[in-house]
């Protein structure tokens, strides 16, 4: 008896106490960034990078000069890409020394919040731009580079650059941008008896049932991830009420519009075809929805420029569905505000840390020099926002998204990088209501006000 | 009786050089505590006043705001009501399987070793690994489908995970069988510390097995199991890992418990402000059962603990 009392006494001595407090030390500790998971920017296998000779803008100084930049681009041939522009660099700039810190999105993410909690952030980071990257700069951790980059920054695609922009001020630059649309393999809609793509969004409810009598998924979501969902609705909100409407939404905090609801009822008219893949509410976006994709399981999904190459990777053959691949626009909505060219979109960029040398900026202008947005292009890891490039992207469907990215008269970036991440995550939850069945359209844009309104 | 007496030491009169070696090997221990335990709690209540991104400095005090805003969110008392439903069913058919499968694993017969060994296996592997297998395993297409497909049982086939309303009776199960194993092996070693010659009295008095269980058996486990319980209840409490390596709280936010919902809104969404009076809400909880639970409960166990009355 005596063991048994003088062991539980340990027990609830030593352990219990420890671990009840690690739930609250855990907030107080451990500091950590993990905004949403919107982009997954993932590269399609290809060419390894061959070397490029650097473009010299401005004299080296003598001093040495040391640039700590973090990337995410974890496997290849970004990581490569990246390696070489730096060695290549400082090779034509021997007092400039490069540190590559690699690492994984969501690491990425805590480190950052964390090195920006003691005030030292690296001099060169990955950045998504919007609501994210304004509250770094409002927190003072970002380098204001409007002057710097002033002399450059015309060949950047316009668009692209805004997303990098706060307050007129310029934080960073991109070196990625597309646009979100469907991809869908041509076999199963050949085999549903479907001639051409959708045009109008009450086509693709017809395609949808088209598909479905013939025994085909068709569409393939993660809504355990709840992003690619919320890219629809915010689609079908844009396509009703238009860019302007669609601004005022995100600036005012007020979703309580026309607009949000009648997006809202579209999606809900596409959910009760009950389209998406068998258990698609716990499915992910990688070994869920572009895994069902690049297995030929399912016809379509709406998804960014990166989806090509997730597919391959998450497909059992590891190479996706080929040529069977096609990509379309997404459609109108017939008596909706919005221009059939208005877009949701969004990419890569690096953002400029507050300690930043001059050279890290001299040093993005050489990323965004042809040489290394040719070889960005070339290798797929993503569409070079550098302007003249375009001749290097030859896969016909990436072609497309490209075309949409020039003619796009309006582009949102995505909803949960737009704003900050409580609010990303708020418009997340609650459109993922919708795909659930546990929200209606009017309750999903009175909890996105309800949301705002606490900021 | 007779002991208890002799336990509690007399006061004596401390030198002071005996004063600075209690002082010099308390220190260490003293300052990790200070500063690795109470400071972060403080920390935790104080940032809890504010709206703070953790980014910007502190400057947007609002009172109880934050406290007010997580009681009146369901999303928290869905949280809540999760980890309560666990803290019950945990109750209610954990423990009494481990307690059942203890009682049978006492016994004498041959490879009992063997049994105890696989039934405390799971508790070895760790919550994230056991996570990833059970999502795995009960995919819709899935291992634990096809069986069920193959031997003709269609109609109990589930998306286990994503189906709002079983997703929580799946974590459950999931816990459960990570967890069994070790209320087992305490209740094994409390069963083993039960003095043969009582059972033998009360076996030659005539006593049914039951009866034997019921009167003998169960009161002199009564320390083990009440140790057991209260593990249960902190452990169902706190659950974590296991919900982020699955679900991830949801579909919409079905599988949520409270140190998830606090991780979500908190780091993930960098309201730590929010965040941080979750943690403090948290630990009121889990704090205020461990003291009730150890003054009511416990007392009778512990004699001369904290928590009774002194003098």
């Amino acid at each position: 008896m005596t063991r048994g009392v003088s062991m539980k006494e340990e027990v609830i001595v030593n352990l219990v106490p420890k671990r009840l407090i690690a739930g609250a030390a855990v907030l107080a500790l451990v500091a950590s960034a993990c905004s949403s998971a919107a982009a997954t920017p993932t590269a399609a296998p290809s060419v390894a990078a061959p070397s490029v000779a650097p473009v010299v803008t401005v004299a080296p100084t003598a001093a040495p000069v040391t640039i700590e930049w973090w990337h995410i681009s974890t496997g290849e041939p970004g990581k490569s890409i990246w390696q070489s522009a730096a060695d290549a660099y400082t090779a034509a700039h021997p007092n400039v020394k490069i540190n590559i810190t690699i690492l994984e999105n969501e690491a990425f993410k805590s480190k950052l919040q964390t090195s920006m909690q003691a005030g030292t952030p690296p001099d060169l980071f990955q950045s998504w731009g919007g609501g994210t990257m304004a509250s770094q700069a409002d927190a003072g951790m970002l380098k204001d580079i409007t002057a710097a980059v002033a002399p450059w920054a015309s060949t950047i695609d316009p668009g692209s650059l805004g997303i990098y922009s706060y307050k007129s001020k310029q934080y960073g630059i991109p070196w990625d941008m597309g646009m979100i649309g469907f991809w869908y393999n041509k076999a199963l809609f050949t085999k549903a008896g479907i001639t051409a793509t959708p045009k109008t969004w009450d086509e693709l409810l017809t395609d949808v049932d088209k598909l479905k009598a013939a025994g085909i998924t068709p569409y393939a979501i993660a809504g355990k991830d709840e992003w690619p969902g919320m890219h629809l609705w915010t689609y079908l909100v844009l396509r009703n009420g238009g860019g302007d409407a669609l601004t005022q939404m995100v600036q005012t905090g007020n979703w309580n519009t026309d607009a949000c609801i009648a997006g809202g009822t579209a999606v809900k008219a596409l959910v009760d075809k009950k389209p998406f893949q068998t258990g698609f509410l716990s499915a992910v976006y990688d070994k869920g929805e572009a895994a069902a994709m690049g297995n030929g399981q399912a016809a379509m999904e709406l998804m960014g420029q990166w989806a090509p190459g997730v597919e391959q990777s998450n497909s059992t053959s590891g190479k996706g569905i080929g040529a069977n691949l096609g990509y379309f626009a997404f459609p109108s909505v017939t008596g909706g505000k919005g221009g059939a060219t208005d877009a949701v979109g969004g990419g890569n960029g690096i953002a400029v840390g507050k300690n930043a040398p001059a050279e890290a900026i001299d040093f993005l202008h050489y990323l965004n020099s042809p040489a290394v947005a040719n070889q960005i292009n070339l290798a797929n890891m993503g569409l070079s926002t550098t302007v003249g490039t375009a001749g290097t992207v030859t896969d016909p469907n990436l072609q497309m998204v490209l075309a949409g990215r020039a003619q796009a008269k309006f582009v949102q970036l995505y909803l949960d990088q737009a704003t900050s991440p409580a609010m990303g995550a708020s418009i997340n939850d609650a459109t993922a209501g919708l795909f659930a069945g546990t929200s209606t359209p009017t309750q999903v844009c009175q909890a996105i006000t309800t949301a705002a309104a606490k900021k | 009786m007779s002991i208890k007496a002799v336990a509690v030491p007399k006061p004596r009169r401390h030198t002071w050089s005996g004063r600075a070696t209690i002082l010099l090997f308390l220190a260490p221990a003293l300052l990790l505590y200070l500063v690795l335990v109470l400071l972060p709690i403080v920390q935790a209540v104080y940032y809890s006043l504010f709206n703070w991104n953790g980014l910007q400095p502190l400057t947007n005090f609002i009172g109880l705001q934050n406290y007010v805003d997580a009681f009146n969110s369901t999303l928290f008392t869905g949280a809540l009501s999760h980890n309560l439903m666990v803290v019950g069913l945990s109750l209610a058919i954990q423990i009494p399987m481990a307690l059942g499968l203890a009682m049978f694993l006492s016994q004498r017969f041959p490879g009992r070793t063997l049994f105890r060994v696989v039934f405390f296996l799971p508790y070895v592997i760790s919550e994230v690994v056991t996570g990833i297998l059970f999502y795995l395993l009960l995919q819709p297409d899935g291992a634990v489908n096809n069986i069920l497909w193959s031997v003709g049982l269609d109609g109990l086939t589930r998306d286990w995970w994503g189906d709002l309303s079983v997703v929580m009776i799946t974590m459950f199960f999931v816990i459960s069988w990570k967890y069994f194993g070790f209320h087992m092996i305490l209740l094994l070693a409390g069963l083993q510390n039960i003095p043969k010659e009582v059972m033998e009295a009360a076996l030659i008095d005539g006593c049914g097995k039951w009866q034997a269980f019921r009167h003998i058996t169960v009161p002199l486990l009564g320390p083990t199991l009440r140790v057991s319980i209260f593990l249960s209840v902190i452990g169902a409490l706190q659950l974590f890992d296991i919900v982020y390596a699955t679900t991830r709280g949801g579909p919409v936010h079905q599988s949520d418990t409270l140190a998830y919902y606090m991780y979500d809104f908190g780091l993930k969404r960098q309201e730590m402000g929010f965040g941080s009076a979750i943690a403090v809400l948290m630990f009121l909880i889990c704090f205020g059962f461990a003291l009730i639970y150890q003054r009511f409960v416990l007392s009778r166990d512990v004699d001369g603990a904290t928590t009774s009355y002194v003098g």
